[in-house]
């Protein structure tokens, strides 16, 4: 997919067109857990399937932000974005896992029952501070910052770009699933985390923490992206995209490259991180599995298909692709990955610009 | 300065030269692009390079901007070592250039380009926090008026002919706001009207600036009146005006003997 490709963001009165259908789906989305609240009979009942389901998704709305904001405008194809995602929701998990203190199934006061089958004696040093909530919060940001500060200085530092990049991503991702799936991480192996019970006072598993959990990936999904269209419009977007077109060309004018590309990839990885920790709440349970490589190719397709470069064209290709995704592996679970293939070529052919091509195209 | 004879380099390199090279070479696998090379550019001078294709003319502009390491031999600028800097490092310093083949951002528009380009501070934070200036706005302008892209001003890039490219390049130079303007072939591609008036642009920028330019077109090196450097196969071949150079027996074999 070339570089030229990505498409100008909609000008005037499709512009506004935009803003309007999102805000309608926004309000739309926002609805749904009050709808949930209503007797089962009536006939604008949304049962907890769909409440919990859309909560899921707009995590990976999220992370498709976090995605088109770094691949779409700056041209960092980040091939691990599910690591920074599962690291956010491990951080999260831990914190949860705190929290069930002496329910476990050891009745162990401090230790979560995987410690206890491990034979562990006292907490390792890196779960210290994870009873707190703002301390995990903050760790579901910084783990993943840091570790694309440091993954990202060394590769932009070097003018590692393009398949090479994408390829130390999707190593980096498939290492530390290899790493999280050992016992002696601490990190409870393959199995991970889960037997959640609360967050913040709230029993999981309740409307009311559904709800909650739910708005609460709303509100993030409406504040990333504010921020990303703040960057995106911003000097800093020019940059970006001047960056992803002619890489070389911008350092001729004095900009420092490798700065402006390690502050969206960090701030990308960032966000990734926090829609990790509220989806983990919401599935309830966190496993090795997460840092699957698929995982992040997957969401790099959903991005392609929605449109890159465009922000609404990721948060377009989450739900659709996500949806689609449901929904066959309900009726033909075996088709998905042939499915999700077909779909990523098909895209790659037709629609270069993505569903928000087609769309744009369709309403001129 | 037009007796053609270069100051000896030891004595030259005094407060009044910008640019200086000495014994610089190039080597691509074994083969010299650039052999020995030696040149200095005073403060506010204008200078034209002129040589046969290949001569080496844009490897000098890519060891001076960072873009090519020597494999040996000196770069200074002012009190600067350029061959231990990097590109962004350079450009910041004060050296501004314009590439043989005119490279811009495609998906940008021509005044977004030029806000690029314009002297300001360059980190992600204090891009993210830009906002245009009145006074910023004007500066745009007037370098759109004098490149003569106001009208095109909304336009992508992507869409302008070879030689409002070539016009967009020169106006992001002159918004880098740079010392020192390196000039690779910018009239390429330009009507005889259009060549003249960059021609008495570049004459009026030098002065207060020191620009290197390289042409091919020998009626715009003359129209330049500048001190004219005739490169060949790396190293210089002759220095003087552009009367001296054309007469120079070694200048004429080399350009004839093509
Ligand atoms: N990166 C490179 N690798 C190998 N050879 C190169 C490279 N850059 C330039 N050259 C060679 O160096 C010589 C000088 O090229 P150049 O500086 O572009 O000449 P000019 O600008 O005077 O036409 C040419 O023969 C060219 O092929
Ligand atoms: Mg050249």
């Amino acid at each position: 997919m070339s570089a030229t490709l990505a498409s100008p963001p909609p000008a005037g009165s499709g512009r506004l067109t935009l803003r309007l259908l999102m805000l309608g789906a926004v309000l739309l989305l926002a609805v749904l857990p009050a709808l949930n609240r209503l007797p089962a009979d009536s006939a604008l009942h949304v049962s907890d399937f769909i409440v919990s389901v859309s909560g899921k998704w707009i995590t990976y709305a999220i992370l498709a932000l976090a995605i088109d904001l770094a691949w779409g405008y700056a041209g960092i194809l980040s091939l691990g974005h599910g690591a920074f995602f599962t690291l956010g929701g491990y951080a999260i998990g831990m914190h949860l896992m705190r929290l069930i203190g002496p329910r476990g199934v050891y009745g162990h006061p401090v230790l979560p029952d995987f410690m206890v089958f491990l034979g562990y004696k006292e907490l390792p040093w890196y779960w210290l501070g994870f009873d707190h909530f703002p301390f995990a919060l903050l760790m579901a940001m910084a783990v993943p910052g840091l570790l694309a500060a440091v993954v990202g200085y060394l590769a932009f530092r070097s003018r590692i770009t393009g398949v090479y990049f994408s390829i130390i991503t999707q190593a980096m991702t498939y290492a530390l699933m290899l790493a999280f799936f050992r016992n002696d991480m601490g990190f409870g192996g393959n199995n991970g985390f889960t037997d959640f019970k609360e967050l913040l006072g709230m029993p999981l598993n309740t409307p009311t923490a559904r709800s909650a959990l739910f708005y609460a990936s709303l509100a993030l999904l409406v504040l990333s992206y504010a921020l990303c269209s703040r960057i995106t419009q911003s000097k800093l977007g020019r940059v970006l995209v001047a960056i992803r077109d002619a890489e070389s060309r911008v350092r001729f004018l004095g900009y420092d490259v490798t700065r402006h590309k390690l502050f969206v990839f960090v701030l990308s990885a960032v966000l990734a991180g926090l829609a990790g920790a509220l989806y983990v709440p919401q599935v309830g349970i966190i496993n090795p599995g997460e840092f699957s490589p698929g995982n992040s190719i997957e969401a790099v397709i959903w991005v392609a298909v929605g449109g890159r470069g465009t922000l609404v064209g990721a948060l377009l290709g989450a739900f659709s692709v996500n949806a689609l995704k449901t929904w066959l592996t309900t009726v033909a679970p075996d088709l998905w990955l042939f499915a999700l293939g077909g779909l990523f070529v098909a895209v790659t052919l037709f629609l270069p610009r993505g569903l928000i091509g087609l769309v744009s195209k369709v309403a001129k | 300065m037009s007796d053609g004879l270069s100051p000896p380099l030891g004595a030259a390199r005094d407060a009044a030269s910008v640019l200086y090279l000495d014994g610089v070479s190039v080597v691509f696998d074994g083969f010299r692009a650039l052999n020995n090379l030696s040149l200095i550019v005073g403060a506010g001078e204008l200078r034209a390079i002129i040589g046969p294709n290949g001569a080496g003319k844009t490897t000098m502009m890519d060891v001076i901007t960072g873009k090519t390491r020597p494999t040996e031999g000196v770069v200074r600028f002012r009190d600067h070592d350029l061959t231990r800097l990097d590109e962004a490092t350079i450009a910041n310093l004060g050296i501004g250039r314009k590439f043989q083949k005119p490279t811009m951002f495609d998906a940008l528009t021509v005044f977004e380009n030029l806000e690029l380009a314009l002297k300001a501070p360059r980190g992600p934070v204090a891009c993210l926090r830009w906002a245009l200036s009145g006074e910023a706005r004007r500066r745009i302008e007037a370098v759109m008026e004098e490149v003569g892209l106001t009208a095109r001003s909304r336009d992508r890039a992507a869409i302008l002919s070879h030689g409002q490219r070539q016009w967009l390049e020169i106006g992001m130079l002159l918004m880098q706001d740079p010392e020192l303007l390196l000039v690779d072939e910018p009239v390429a591609g330009m009507t005889d009207q259009e060549t003249e008036h960059t021609a008495a642009l570049l004459v009026r920028i030098a002065g207060r600036r020191s620009v290197v330019v390289v042409e091919h077109d020998l009626e715009f090196v003359r129209a330049l009146g500048s001190k004219v450097t005739v490169l060949c196969e790396g190293s210089m071949l002759s220095e003087g005006s552009i009367d001296h150079v054309q007469n120079d027996p070694r200048v004429i074999e080399v350009y004839l003997g093509r």
